[in-house]
């Protein structure tokens, strides 16, 4: 059995002109990228276009990789900042730059309180095998602030350390924790009036004395 | 501990990164306050969920189409070397 080559040696590779290199690191990274784009932008054709930025982009910039970061941290960066800028065009707001855009101004404010408190009905074993969960899902991170929804799919779902989410975002550690604290009580939140069982559900006790 | 308090450090104990001594802190307040340990299971199931997703399948057209505008793309960037 032949080893695969790690992402540094096909990278190392790509620079040195291989483009057989170049292509087996966007055929084993084209998925994610593609699929991070569809949460962001629900729409084929717009995740495809963020798809094909970023992968023309990383080739322009191979050589300003450094391998400070992994290459597709790297790569997540590209593609995350080419999907806020879809969002902004969609909102007329094309001239806003990419730093406004992952600027905090307003995760000062207090973290809103659960509500709606119960046990879910399923597991989430059972749940990923049903058909309308993906809707339920996607449905509830479509309602979060890009900002939000941008920092929980780079941490939970790709898996980013907080310190790497930081780095592609352009963010401090502790913003990104701010974030993400928001998109998980958020999500929480709306899962849960679909999910939890209305027959168990409890009432918040916001300030007992323990 | 109250439950702000342990809403702001909601993070740390999912993720497991909390200090020690707070986490004693952290599990005596759930142990006495069910609305916390069921926020806490909705916590964890929620992102378990996510991760579970199956991710979007890239379609093979776009494939080939990328790899196509990769390779042009290549032809213009290394040819004047």
């Amino acid at each position: 059995m032949t080893l695969k080559p790690s992402d540094a040696e096909l990278v190392a590779r790509a620079k040195l002109g291989d483009l057989a290199a170049f292509e087996a690191l966007t055929s084993r990274y084209e998925q994610r990228v593609y699929s991070l784009a569809m949460r962001m932008l629900r729409q084929e054709q717009d995740a495809e276009d963020v798809t094909q930025q970023t992968f023309l982009s990383a080739l322009e910039n191979l050589n300003g990789f450094r391998g400070e970061a992994s290459f597709s941290t790297w790569l997540l960066r590209i593609a995350a900042h080419a999907a806020l800028k879809v969002i902004r065009k969609r909102k007329g707001l094309d001239t806003v730059s990419l730093e406004e855009a992952t600027e905090s101004q307003d995760e000062n404010g207090a973290i809103p309180h659960p509500e709606y408190i119960a046990d879910w009905r399923q597991s989430p074993e059972e749940l990923v095998q049903r058909n309308e969960t993906r809707r339920l899902l996607d449905g509830a991170l479509a309602q979060l602030d890009e900002k939000h929804r941008l920092v929980f799919l780079l941490r939970d779902v790709e898996g980013l350390s907080v310190k790497e989410t930081a780095e592609a975002l352009g963010l401090s550690e502790a913003n990104v924790k701010v974030r993400l604290l928001r998109a998980r009580l958020q999500l929480r939140e709306q899962l849960t009036r679909t999910l939890g069982n209305p027959e168990r559900r409890l009432i918040p006790t916001h300030n007992h004395p323990h | 501990m109250k439950c702000e308090e342990m809403l702001a450090m909601l993070n740390e104990y999912v993720d497991g990164t909390i200090d020690p001594a707070i986490c004693d802190e952290f599990e005596q307040h759930m142990a006495g306050c069910n609305p916390c340990q069921v926020v806490v299971d909705n916590i964890r199931k929620t992102i378990t969920l996510y991760k579970a997703g199956q991710p979007y399948e890239l379609p093979l057209k776009f494939h080939e189409r990328l790899h196509g505008a990769l390779r042009e793309k290549w032809k213009e960037t290394h040819k004047s070397k």
